[in-house]
């Protein structure tokens, strides 16, 4: 039987893996509903529109879902983790409490007014509406990605008897690791909606729909995503560096490097063997890992055996979960760039008679294929950066300050175990039902009524919906 | 140095206030919405899509103060909200498996295929349920101090069935108020139905408080602190009755007076609210813990106080446009 300990880990980064999955999409298809929203006002070119009306269908049912596991993950402190409040309370409380008064209230009342308002509300108050729930959602992750990055680069408090008092918000709030996290989290979220868009309007595509919102979704979103895969690679480098400074066993544990030195390689493909303490199966380029670590091809890079203490207690994370995740999200990365840049290429070919580029209409049936296969490419790497992380941060809970184990509740292995399972089915299935649902709506858009009705936004004009 | 007083009295005590505030507007708002999903079996399929169309704008924010409320007692009261977590872990359970249910049926019933809507009803439903229950539970385990007795656990199944008709209750109101017509006479009945176990429930309630503890007998029935609680019973009975004889009317000409009863269901909560308050003040976890010594460092408070000040009243002042916005009789949900 395994102890309440791991379990209650297990169960956390359950709950939170399926939550962040939908602020993954939720936050940026926000703003890219807000585009839509504005570019239609200004335009009234009814393309806008129709792409409005179908991705905010998709944005309601993935917020619903990013809502209801959210206020699963603020149980959770208290049911699996009392220890953590008790201990640094006094620094998280006060982050999750903005977050709460300043982002959930605003994107919960605003969202009633977005979906169901626009034929109640003067055009420029949805509007507004649909500025503020980006917004909001936006605030919301600034917020907790503050509080998750202090946690692995603590600063500004002092521990008084055991319990952390803050001394310095500011340095509390703009913590070293904060500004990376967010910008790469915020990249991630557009990467995710890109690729989401991309893959969902390729399949009607694949399956008929070629309307003119289709069109214009699909450009939007391959071209967002050729332009911004670039930016979080360099991004994520950068996120690397600041690691390599505030959690360098992270780091080590990333690269696979067992050994301190100089010249280190850049291991591509390795088992390591924690109990061995060494690769196996290694694949390496020389050089490369003290090149990109510290821009220099004779760098001195730490290794994982520098953190094993006197008595041979292991003070570094699990080697291979963390150094699997980041090759899953950096190769996720990598296929994305290689895609959307291949797809952007094909679509900027001339037409064969010379005018004009070749746009959405060139691009090729596999191509397409290949879209709808990375639908959810940005959810893979998500969740492998977010396993990278945290993985990574272990034993520690707060890096320096207080480890997992001193957080956890006392509650009985049996009761963990079982309402885990209870959250496993019911994730399980309603992941089914997301996806399946997704794909059903694209295919009903499809039917019979391939151009959604064009949306009056004055109460005055009434035109049936597409239902 | 202390120009309010002492503030390690003053904040933890303005922080029970908030929190008790959070939970009270928490359990009107979604106690209704709740309702409303418990109430589903009885309605047709259209009845049931005008009932969804009565709530749909608002309970994601309805909600909201359940997640502020928990925030509150996390960040004010970090110690209680440990011990009253873990001890409550299976009722929080399921109350969050009901929540997770009711949430994305709301979602699925328009959007998966028509074969599917009768199925995410039932979801919508038996997700209200679960949360209504596990709340009415959760209430009950409360006031009997948190310790596992069967006693105790046979007075929890009790409040959860009472708060179950509580909640349905209060959702029946908001249906006469948001509907008319057939649906608004079957809103009609069911509220006069579901009046009962609201009284019952507030009585069983208020019969097993003094009995928890001495102190609290005290409170309630030794001279002259006695009286500071009167008011409450005699106002709640007048409610009652009051409540009682407006809905012997409805629905009247011309749909006059459609939300007094909803008003009116909302003072009584308030009312068997403050009663609990009162009775259970200065403990957090009765008997247990009080909020002086629950609450974290004054510091931190302070900067979550002032934040409150700014933030709280433009908090209650766009949910106050978002129900203008979508006053009047519910209308089909649509996007456009
Ligand atoms: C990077 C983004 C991010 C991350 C790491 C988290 N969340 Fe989240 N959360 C959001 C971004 C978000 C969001 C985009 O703001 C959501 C998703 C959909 C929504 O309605 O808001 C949200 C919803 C949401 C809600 C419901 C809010 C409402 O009622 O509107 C709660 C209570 C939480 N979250 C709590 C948490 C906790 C306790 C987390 C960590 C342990 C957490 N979230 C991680
Ligand atoms: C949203 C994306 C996130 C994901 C996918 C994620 C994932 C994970 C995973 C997989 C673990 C388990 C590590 C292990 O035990 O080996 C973990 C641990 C933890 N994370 Fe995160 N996390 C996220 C964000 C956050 C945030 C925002 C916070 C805090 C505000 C947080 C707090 C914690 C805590 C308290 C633990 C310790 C419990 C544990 O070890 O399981 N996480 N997380
Ligand atoms: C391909 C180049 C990429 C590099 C070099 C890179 C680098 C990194 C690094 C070093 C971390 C760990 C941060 C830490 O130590 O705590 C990380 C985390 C993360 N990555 Fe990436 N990343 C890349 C691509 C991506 C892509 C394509 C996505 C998603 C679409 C993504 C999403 C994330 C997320 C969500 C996290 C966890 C949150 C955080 O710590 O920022 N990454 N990334």
């Amino acid at each position: 039987m395994m102890d309440a300990l791991i379990l209650s880990r297990i169960q956390f980064a359950a709950n939170i893996s399926f939550h962040i999955l939908f602020p993954t999409i939720t936050i940026a298809l926000g703003w890219v509903l807000f585009y839509f929203r504005v570019q239609f006002a200004r335009t009234s070119d009814q393309r806008f529109m129709e792409a409005y009306m179908f991705w905010v269908k998709i944005f309601a049912l993935s917020f619903a879902m990013g809502v209801v596991s959210g206020i699963t993950m603020s149980f959770q402190f208290g049911t699996n983790w009392p220890g953590f409040m008790e201990i640094v309370g006094n620094v998280a409380g006060p982050l999750l409490a903005y977050e709460v008064m300043t982002a959930f209230f605003l994107e919960a009342v605003f969202l009633g007014i977005m979906l169901f308002g626009a034929s109640r509300v003067p055009a420029w108050l949805h509007m507004t509406a649909t500025f503020l729930v980006a917004f909001g959602t936006t605030m919301s992750a600034f917020w907790i990605i503050v509080l998750n990055s202090w946690m692995h680069t603590p600063q500004g408090f002092e521990m008084i008897d055991g319990v952390a008092h803050a001394t310095d918000w500011w340095a509390i709030i703009f913590n070293p690791s904060m500004p990376y996290r967010f910008a790469h989290m915020m990249l991630a979220s557009f990467l995710t909606v890109s690729f989401l868009i991309a893959g969902v309007s390729a399949f009607r595509w694949l399956i008929g729909g070629r309307t003119e919102g289709v069109r214009l979704a699909l450009h939007t979103a391959i071209v967002a995503a050729a332009l911004l895969i670039p930016v979080q690679i360099l991004v994520g480098d950068m996120h690397g560096l600041n690691t390599k400074e505030y959690q360098p066993a992270k780091v080590a544990a990333m690269e696979g490097n067992w050994e301190t030195g100089t010249g280190v390689p850049l291991v591509l493909f390795a088992l390591p063997d924690q109990e061995a303490r060494e690769n196996r199966f290694e694949i390496a380029i020389p050089k490369l890992a003290s090149f990109i670590l510290t821009h220099d091809w004779n760098g001195k890079v730490q290794g994982l055996n520098d953190f094993v203490a006197e008595d041979g207690t292991i003070l570094h994370p699990r080697v291979a979960p963390v150094f699997w995740s980041f090759r899953v999200m950096v190769g996720t990365g990598l296929a994305m760039l290689i895609v959307s840049w291949v797809t952007v290429g094909l679509m900027l070919r001339k037409n064969r008679n010379g005018t004009g580029r070749r746009g959405v209409d060139g691009l090729p049936k596999p191509v397409m294929y290949g879209l709808v296969a990375m639908s959810f490419s940005g959810w893979l790497a998500t969740l492998a950066g977010w396993y990278t992380t945290e993985i990574g941060r272990q034993p520690w809970l707060v890096q320096g300050v207080m480890t997992t184990k001193e957080a956890v509740a006392d509650v009985p292995a049996t009761l963990v175990l079982s309402t885990l399972i209870g959250y496993l089915v019911v994730y399980a299935i309603l992941l089914v039902a997301y996806i399946g649902v997704i794909f059903y709506l694209a295919r009903r858009s499809n039917m019979g009524k391939s151009i959604e009705p064009a949306v009056p936004l004055r109460p005055t004009q009434k035109i049936q919906p597409a239902e | 140095m202390y120009t309010f007083g002492d503030p390690a009295q003053w904040l933890p005590f303005t922080f029970a206030i908030l929190m008790g505030l959070s939970i009270l507007i928490y359990v009107v708002l979604d106690g209704f919405d709740l309702g409303v999903g418990v109430l589903f079996p009885f309605a047709d399929d259209a009845e049931k899509d005008r009932m969804i169309a009565s709530i749909g704008p608002f309970w994601d924010a309805n909600e909201t103060w359940l997640v502020l409320a928990i925030g509150i007692m996390l960040v004010a009261f970090p110690t209680a909200h440990g011990q009253i977590l873990t001890a409550l872990y299976l009722p929080v359970f399921l109350m969050l498996i009901g929540l997770i249910m009711r949430g994305v049926a709301f979602e699925f019933r328009v959007k998966a295929p028509a074969a599917y809507k009768d199925l995410w009803n039932n979801v919508f439903f038996a997700g209200s349920l679960l949360s209504s229950l596990s709340q009415g539970f959760m209430l009950g385990m409360y006031i009997m101090g948190l310790d596992y007795t069967w006693g105790h656990f046979a007075f929890a199944v009790l409040t959860a069935i009472f708060l179950t008709v509580g909640y349905s209750f209060i959702g029946a109101t908001w249906v006469i108020y948001k509907t008319d017509e057939h649906l608004q006479r079957k809103a009609v009945g069911w509220a006069k139905g579901g009046i009962w176990g609201l009284v019952l429930g507030i009585g069983a309630i208020s019969a097993a408080t003094p009995l928890v503890s001495t102190r609290i007998f005290e409170k309630w029935f030794d001279f002259p602190q006695a009286l500071y609680l009167a008011p409450l019973p005699i106002l709640s009975a007048i409610l009652v009755v009051w409540l009682w004889s407006m809905l012997q009317k409805m629905p009247r000409a011309g749909d006059r007076g459609s939300w007094h009863p909803f008003v009116l269901a909302t003072l009584l909560w308030v009312l068997a609210f403050l009663g609990m308050a009162y009775s259970f003040y200065p403990y957090v976890v009765p008997e247990k813990l009080t909020i002086y010594d629950a609450a974290s460092a004054p510091e931190s408070l302070f900067i979550i106080l002032i934040g409150t000040c700014f933030v709280l009243p433009t908090i209650i002042g766009y949910t106050i446009l978002a129900y203008t916005v979508f006053r009047g009789k519910a209308t089909e949900l649509r996007y456009d």
